[in-house]
């Protein structure tokens, strides 16, 4: 764990985030099979605009299959999903719309290799939102200057390291103004010196009030910037708590199992 | 003079030729010069001594001479007075006709076939994959051979169309006869010529044709100049406009009215006493030929096609849906363009592939360079040497000619990339 | 809500939800239909229509498949018995292959010894299975590999038995001027030399030798011309030839076109480029007419071992490009590696860099084996009687002219066997490589 990549990041009180009554995913009674395989098992949740979530878990716990349900990257089967109001059906209308409004960082990145960093960034504004190119351009300048790297805008990923292209993979999404923030393990595929630069660029995001739900390892982040911790084995959420409790005092035997292997070394 | 000298130079030992690395690249290329040049010499040597026991000057003096033959599948004019080199002349047009009708008819079929047996569908993607297999483990040349023994065998004989009650009938509202001997259909007729234009003595080209393929070239011209406007006009407003339609009227309505003025209309194959009349002719020989070859290197780019698609990861397109994407944009924004990287080099390698196939042709009797120069001309001349060696360096030129565009296509998306 | 969630936010599952069965209508073979052929409107019409066509074609051929004219002599016999038996529509004419099928796999090879040529195939798979299942059978078993192509066309051409024998010792005495040689100058002198002693043997000295040795012991079988040669023993014949030597001398050629020295690397581009820049029929044409030009006057071999020779040539030509594909995914560093190790550049190719090049360009170098035995065909052009040849022939026969499907289907299903097996062979080949390596 990179908790020693917080060294120099001043810590966020809390209390200085705010969190609205607002709700922004409602995720009720949700279950889906792989085949006749049980992956999410009666899945509760409730998300109100703002919040920061931080998803923890073994692997295999279906914590990744759960955040991609919620954009409709993988299809449930019972139960029922609500972002911002809009119920996620089979009605593509209803999926495009949702799309629109959650943005999402991958493990492996995903930006397109045959376009260049400003492309990347601006093909979805152009083509989902109809923005003018200009505009589109500037605003993709905006946030690439926002994650540091406006002057690669005209390389091609291939030529970044990996850090650096998690960070265009965040602006590219930031740049549909999406209203909520899915992050799949953002970095675990990197190495320990770039973990730090992408986590200051969320934990950046997060003190701007984005509703964030990160799927990540990363302890420190989590007690740093995450207002609720979920702990996810076998396909179901097993405890939530705030950070400093999760973290202190552990109630389910499962997770307290959980936190001394990945905080015991 | 300087202070600094030269090391005493080493005395030259005759190992160091094996030893010395600075020796024995050189030791070895020369050594591999001679063995060349000696096999060649030695191969030079035995030709000369042939050629003259069988008392035959190497000499291309036969190209000029009549050919006397006749070719019955042919683009431009020809008749047994012209000479051989008019009739090598032919028979490479004949070997370009097929080859790029092939090539169109692969690509078409193979596209579909590849996407296909990607398809959800479990059935259908079954029975592509069925299709591949069976094409490509059996030789193309028992294809031809197949294809060839179809047409002339289980197709009706003009006499068949005849009568009141004929056991056969035109297909297409009467306008394609499918016959035994090969297949006629509609021939591009006009009523008012604009002449021929003369290129030296040897080639006539209609100028109707020239005015037609001009006219479409310059339609096909503004039609990528509205799509430009399009993209400007997305780039203002983000809105980008409907253009099909216009660019449709802009490259169908001007080649029209040229048509029309020209006197388009179409011969129909008619049956006049024992076969038909009218209309264009195709050979069986030719029909089997194409029919074959599509076929056959479908097959091989319906796995290309697969496999430049299977080689975007799924990735890729999650992460264009969770942007918003819609399908038809994630396939022509994101899968494509890297796609197109992947396929396009073993494409072309399956174009040069199916030209070099087209030799197959001496098989079934279709007039090609090969069934025209390496056939009749090389049995009636008995010029083994000229004819083979000229017919291998068609060849090998056509292919150099492909293989230079491959490389050129290559370099132009490798600077994309970096 | 306040702005921290301290007392609703604490969950604790006390007992784990047990795995529940999924809904009925996305399991089971209900599930799996619904799922791979009725989603959506527009695949359910696809997967009825796909689903019609396939019915209506068993429908259509099993009939004619299962015709009952097996015994027929000829086509208007086998006419005659489908209309005694009242079948209207007609139906496959299968005595065409009962008569007709020695002759398609052996071609006019004298029938008393047809045990011949099946005693090689069977030899054949023995000799391949040392290189097919590796693991599987004892190492020992590569000694045979190594003999089989001389008791192989020893017994199929006949003869002498001193012929195999002195082709053998050729190979021998090359060896051991190698071995000898290698100890005193470098690897690449020596095996030139080695060649060179070897190719004395061959032309100068083993005719008196094999006139002499049957001399004294006329050890010898019943000979049989090329001429006599056809059907797939032909094309396998010749496939194999082709496959079995176009490896090494392909291997050789990529070698060559990535050496350092230019004019090596020249020599071997305008090589593979010629030979793939034209079409496998010209190369024929150049063995069936100008080879003999080529050759010292008088020189007149068999039409079979030219035309051998030109397809090893041709597929070479592409085993170099396929192998070379394999030494340029091949990292630096393994190169770098060997030297580093102090091995030389034979060695380092040999050990280091083959095995790995060549593991990399399994499904190439099986494509190209596909390919050329696909070829072979071709040699019916040249009038010699392949499968195709025959079948030509067979259809301009009086008793059989008109039929085509029934030859055609069976030559077709020979050549789908072998080269689809070739192909899956492959893909297990490498998945075994895949998984022995990680």
């Amino acid at each position: 764990m990179s908790d020693t990549a917080f060294d120099t990041t001043p810590v966020i009180a809390p209390s200085a985030l705010k969190v609205s009554d607002e709700v922004a995913i409602e995720i009720s009674n949700m279950n889906k099979w792989y085949g006749s395989f049980h992956v999410l098992r009666d899945i509760d949740l409730t998300v109100h605009r703002g919040e920061r979530i931080v998803i923890a878990g073994p692997s295999g716990s279906g914590k990744s299959t759960m955040i991609r349900c919620i954009n409709r990257l993988e299809e449930h089967q019972s139960g029922k999903i609500i972002v911002d109001g809009t119920e996620l059906t089979s009605d593509l209308k209803n999926i495009d719309k949702i799309r629109s409004e959650v943005g999402m960082c991958f493990q492996h990145f995903n930006l397109f290799p045959h376009l260049t960093i400003l492309e990347n960034c601006t093909l979805a504004p152009i083509w989902v939102r109809k923005t003018p190119k200009k505009e589109a351009v500037e605003t993709a300048m905006h946030f690439l200057e926002k994650v540091k790297i406006p002057d690669q805008a005209n390389k091609y990923p291939g030529q970044l390291s990996g850090g650096q292209q998690q960070r265009v993979a965040i602006a590219r999404s930031l740049c549909m103004k999406p209203r909520i923030m899915l992050f799949d393990e953002p970095t675990s595929a990197l190495d320990p010196e770039m973990i730090k630069e992408v986590l200051d660029t969320m934990i950046e995001l997060a003190q701007e009030g984005m509703t964030m739900i990160c799927v990540t390892h990363e302890m420190g982040f989590a007690r740093q910037v995450a207002n609720r911790v979920i702990f996810m084995d076998q396909g179901q959420i097993v405890e939530q708590n705030e950070p400093e409790e999760f973290f202190n005092n552990p109630r389910s035997e499962r997770t307290k199992l959980f936190l001394s292997q990945i905080l015991g070394h | 003079m300087t202070t600094f000298t030269d090391p005493p130079a080493e005395s030259f030992k005759l190992s160091m030729l094996v030893y010395d690395t600075r020796y024995r690249s050189i030791t070895f290329q020369i050594l591999a010069l001679v063995a060349v040049l000696l096999l060649f010499g030695w191969l030079t040597m035995n030709t000369a001594q042939n050629l003259n026991d069988l008392g035959k000057e190497p000499s291309f003096g036969f190209l000029g001479e009549s050919a006397g033959y006749d070719i019955n599948q042919r683009l431009i004019d020809y008749s047994s007075q012209s000479t051989h080199l008019r009739a090598a002349f032919v028979g490479l047009l004949n070997t370009l006709l097929v080859a790029a009708m092939g090539c169109a008819t692969a690509t078409v079929i193979g596209v579909i076939v590849g996407v296909l047996r990607l398809s959800g569908n479990w059935l259908v993607a079954r029975l592509m994959t069925v299709y591949v297999e069976i094409f490509r483990n059996v030789p193309v040349l028992m294809w031809i051979v197949l294809c060839m023994a179809i047409l002339i065998e289980a197709m009706p004989a003009p006499s068949a169309f005849r009568g009141d009650n004929p056991d056969a009938t035109m297909k297409l509202f009467d306008t394609i006869a499918i016959t035994n001997r090969g297949v006629y259909i509609p021939e591009p007729l006009f009523s008012r010529s604009l002449g021929n234009l003369h290129i030296g003595t040897a080639f006539d080209i209609s100028i109707n044709l020239l005015a037609i393929l001009f006219v479409l070239g310059v339609s096909l011209w503004i039609a990528r100049d509205i799509t430009r406007r399009a993209n400007a006009k997305q780039e203002a407003t983000g809105l980008r406009p409907r253009t099909w339609h216009t660019r449709l009227a802009v490259i169908v309505l001007p080649t029209a009215i040229l048509l029309a003025f020209l006197g388009f209309h179409l011969g129909y194959p008619e049956l006049k006493g024992f076969n038909f009349a009218g209309g264009t002719y195709m050979r069986n020989s030719l029909i089997a030929l194409w029919l074959a070859l599509s076929l056959y290197t479908a097959a091989f780019i319906a796995e290309i096609v697969r496999a430049g698609i299977l080689a975007i990861s799924t990735g890729q397109t999650e992460a264009a849906a969770a942007l918003g994407l819609r399908g038809n944009r994630i396939m022509s924004l994101v899968v494509l363009p890297q796609a197109m990287r992947v396929i396009i080099p073993p494409l072309i390698s399956q174009y040069l592939n199916l030209t070099k196939n087209s030799s197959l042709a001496i098989a079934v009797g279709y007039m090609d360079i090969t069934g025209t120069l390496m056939g009749i001309t090389l049995n009636q001349t008995g010029r083994e040497l000229e004819t083979v060696l000229l017919g291998m360096l068609v060849y090998l030129t056509i292919s150099l000619i492909i293989s230079g565009v491959m490389n050129w296509y290559n370099n132009r998306v490798k600077l994309v990339e970096r | 809500m306040a702005d921290t969630h301290a007392e609703t936010v604490l969950f604790v599952r006390d007992t784990m939800l047990p795995q529940k069965e999924p809904p009925l209508s996305t399991v089971g073979p209900l599930g799996w239909a619904r799922g791979n052929l009725f989603s959506g409107w527009l695949n359910s019409i696809i997967t009825i229509v796909a689903f019609l066509f396939v019915v209506n074609l068993i429908a259509h051929l099993l009939p004619w498949f299962i015709s009952g004219t097996w015994n027929a002599n000829s086509l208007t016999d086998c006419r005659d018995m489908m209309a005694a038996a009242g079948r209207e529509q007609g139906g496959a004419c299968w005595g065409v292959i009962r008569e007709r099928w020695p002759q398609l796999m052996f071609g006019f090879y004298p029938s008393e010894l047809y045990w011949r040529p099946v005693l090689v195939l069977v030899l054949l798979f023995v000799a391949l299975a040392p290189i097919l299942f590796a693991d599987r059978t004892p190492t020992k078993m590569l000694g045979f590999t190594m003999l089989f192509p001389f008791i192989g066309a020893w017994l199929l051409w006949g003869g002498t038995i001193w012929n195999p024998i002195t082709a053998l010792l050729g190979f021998v005495i090359g060896y051991f001027v190698f071995t000898f040689l290698s100890r005193v100058v470098n690897a690449g002198i020596s095996l030139f030399l080695a060649a060179i002693a070897a190719f004395v043997w061959w032309s100068v000295l083993s005719g008196y030798v094999v006139s002499g040795l049957s001399a004294i012991a006329p050890l010898a079988i019943h000979s049989v011309q090329s001429r006599e040669f056809g059907g797939f023993l032909l094309s396998i014949t010749i496939g194999v030839t082709a496959i079995m030597f176009s490896l090494p001398i392909g291997i050789l050629l990529a070698l060559g076109r990535r050496s350092d020295l230019p004019l090596v690397k020249a020599l071997c581009v305008g090589f593979i480029e010629f030979i793939r820049g034209v079409p496998l029929i010209t190369l024929l044409f150049v063995a069936s007419t100008l080879l003999n030009i080529f050759l010292p006057p008088g020189t007149n071999f068999d039409i079979i071992l030219r035309v051998m020779i030109m397809t090893t040539l041709f597929a070479s030509a592409y085993m170099a490009e396929v192998v070379r594909g394999g030494l340029a995914a091949l990292g630096k560093g393994q190169y770098e590696g060997a030297d580093s190790l102090g091995l030389d550049y034979w060695q380092a190719q040999r050990l280091i860099v083959m095995p790995q090049a060549l593991k990399i360009s399994i499904p190439g170098i099986v494509s190209t084996f596909i390919g050329v035995f696909k070829d072979t065909t071709l040699v019916s052009i040249i009038s010699m009687f392949d499968p195709l040849g025959l079948a030509n022939a067979i259809r301009a026969d009086a008793n059989w002219n008109g039929i085509y499907w029934e030859l055609f289907i069976f030559i077709g299903a020979v050549f789908f066997i072998f080269c689809f097996s070739m192909s899956r062979y492959s893909m297990y080949l490498e998945r075994k490589l895949q998984t022995g390596h990680r």
